[in-house]
């Protein structure tokens, strides 16, 4: 898939996805989901070398780890999106015996998930293992991971990236979702986290920004750009600004929607700024 | 009455070492993380003969349980080695999300578990930990008691699929178990036949309970001392057989009598053969700075502490 409008049209199509998933359980999390809807349907239809099917360990292609687990709803409708399982099993989100489990999980045998995710701040550590086993296998693929912003409060981060630069660990791309939202509110409020760009740079990444991370041609550019920094001898990070909500008038500019579900009003209203485009499932 | 002698003494981690260094040789999948401690997980020779095959990660465990999780995506077998302590309590939720619910095949080894680290005191020693890796689903939890059994259990935990606890000490102990006796992971070894009491023991506690079985021969007392070196899955059959026979038995362990091998096998009895059990154990406390032998002693996990628990069970027959 190269054309921009597909794209476009998927993503559309996968913001429905999540709207529909989190209402018929009333739970779960859009906020998060609907601002990094580009940046993983893109990744994974675009950006990313991928073989057919799913084995776990992934020889001879790229990966991708979900670090920020809770945008669950996202992750699930571009991995059935991208072919991994029926897209009819998004309707069992967060039912009981479902695979789609409320945070992603191998437990339950979902192809496409390589680790499960939830309690944040672990997924970077995980990358990098999973960068340095390719490494080891002469695998030249790419490793790469997607972090929330609020996440990178979590210490363990902070070890891992000053890992990655001492060991050279270059085939790795971390995107951090700069929305600027947390649970409590705006991260400059919960806990300011200062110039993060400058943070990277001083513990030895190479940093490329995407300043308009809801916008697939700049999504695409800004990772092209990121690709070509790996196999340098630096990890790279990827600062990825988006709009938390993005796509649903009422549930952008705040951090409201991080983990609640609209009602059924709600819903009417929000699928009617997304018509569908590829089938509801 | 059978009985055991040694020639030779030797700490269990050297055995973790000298396995781990085999395993080097032998299985081109085993990879090598430590936490700033080679020298006191005896490391050095793995990492000298399979330098890109060791992964030194600096004093970060959380960072180190989460790129061992990573390594197994690739088809790598991961050895993490640093202290029981931190093994186990400082990264549980690392452990418990990208290592046991994620299904890995990460071996975590966790030398200087429990009291007999000694003189750091009880910041390092940890009597918590199998209680805390054998509640996790899909942990294998293994204790041996000797420098030929921990080699050959870090030996057998390649060939097993599936997240592992390795636990081992820093004291020299006797060396009693044959060098070429084969691990099996979850099978109990039964060391002594007796008919008056069982003794199940792990760890360093294995020797002290057959030093306490002698004691408890001079007076005439038949004990049947079995090594229980893997707490986690449980060998109930050899545990139910015995005790069938002995009708009480005393568990022993290096480690809280709650959560630990004790109250494993309590569980075992108390749903299939209810029987008058003694724990020796430490009883819900930290430990302290000390020699190896004067903590065992203080915390009542010596062979004179066994025996005792021992002749007051068979009262409670």
């Amino acid at each position: 898939m190269s054309n921009t409008q597909q794209l476009n049209d998927l993503a559309v199509q996968v913001r429905r996805d999540i709207l529909r998933m989190v209402h018929k359980v009333n739970s779960g999390h859009p906020g998060g989901s609907l601002g990094c809807t580009e940046f993983l349907v893109a990744l994974y239809n675009e950006i990313m070398d991928r073989k057919e099917g799913f084995d776990m360990d992934g020889i001879g292609e790229d990966l991708f780890f979900l670090s920020n687990g809770h945008i669950s709803p996202v992750f699930y409708s571009v991995l059935a999106r991208a072919g991994y399982f029926p897209v009819e099993e998004l309707s069992t989100f967060r039912l009981i015996d479902s695979r789609l489990q409320g945070h992603p999980t191998t437990h339950e045998g979902l192809p496409g998930v390589r680790i499960a995710s939830g309690s944040l701040g672990q997924g970077m550590s995980v990358a990098l293992g999973a960068a340095q086993a390719k490494k080891l296998n002469n695998d030249s693929h790419l490793v790469y991971s997607l972090h929330g912003d609020g996440e990178l409060q979590e210490g363990q981060n902070w070890e891992a990236i000053m890992y990655a630069s001492a060991k050279n660990v270059d085939n790795i791309i971390c995107t951090v979702d700069l929305n600027g939202q947390q649970i409590d509110g705006p991260t400059t409020k919960v806990l300011f986290m200062g110039d993060l760009k400058g943070k990277f740079e001083a513990f030895g990444w190479d940093v490329v920004e995407i300043i308009d991370g809801n916008n697939i041609e700049a999504i695409l550019k800004g990772m092209e750009l990121a690709k070509s920094k790996t196999g340098q001898g630096k990890p790279v990070c990827v600062l990825l600004r988006t709009e938390m909500g993005h796509g649903v008038d009422f549930m952008m500019h705040t951090h409201e929607w991080h983990g609640k579900a609209p009602n059924d009003e709600q819903l009417e209203n929000a699928l009617s700024q997304n018509p569908e485009t590829l089938g509801d499932y | 009455m059978k009985t055991y002698t040694y020639t030779e003494k030797k700490d269990t981690r050297s055995g973790f070492g000298d396995g781990l260094a085999e395993l080097g040789r032998t299985n081109p999948d085993v990879v090598a993380l430590c936490a700033d401690l080679t020298p006191s997980l005896k490391m050095g020779e793995f990492i000298k003969e399979n330098p890109d095959r060791f992964f030194q990660i600096g004093i970060a465990e959380a960072n180190m349980m989460g790129i061992a999780a990573g390594l197994t995506i690739g088809g790598k077998i991961p050895f993490t080695g640093t202290f029981a302590n931190f093994s186990t309590g400082r990264v549980y939720d690392q452990i418990r999300q990208s290592i046991a619910y994620s299904g890995k095949n990460v071996k975590i080894c966790a030398s200087h578990a429990g009291l007999t680290l000694g003189e750091d005191g009880a910041t390092h020693q940890i009597l918590e930990d199998i209680g805390l890796m054998k509640m996790l689903p899909g942990m294998t939890v293994i204790n041996p008691c000797d420098y030929n059994q921990t080699k050959a259990a870090t030996i057998a935990i390649a060939e097993h699929e599936g997240p592992v606890y390795l636990r081992f000490g820093r004291p020299s102990v006797p060396i009693f178990t044959p060098a070429d006796q084969k691990f099996e992971i979850g099978k109990a070894i039964q060391l002594t036949e007796g008919t008056d009491v069982t003794i199940v023991a792990t760890g360093h506690l294995v020797w002290e309970a057959l030093e306490a079985s002698k004691i408890l021969n001079e007076k005439g007392i038949s004990a049947e001392v079995i090594n229980i070196h893997t707490i986690k899955p449980l060998d109930e059959e050899a545990i139910l057989n015995s005790v069938s026979k002995t009708k009480c038995i005393v568990t022993a362990e290096e480690h809280n009598y709650l959560g630990g091998l004790g109250e494993s096998v309590a569980r075992v009895l108390a749903s299939k053969l209810p029987t008058p059990q003694e724990f020796v154990a430490t009883k819900d406390t930290f430990g302290e700075s000390g020699t190896p032998a004067q903590l065992m002693v203080k915390y009542g996990l010596d062979s004179k502490s066994v025996a005792e628990a021992a002749e007051a069970v068979i009262k409670r027959k």
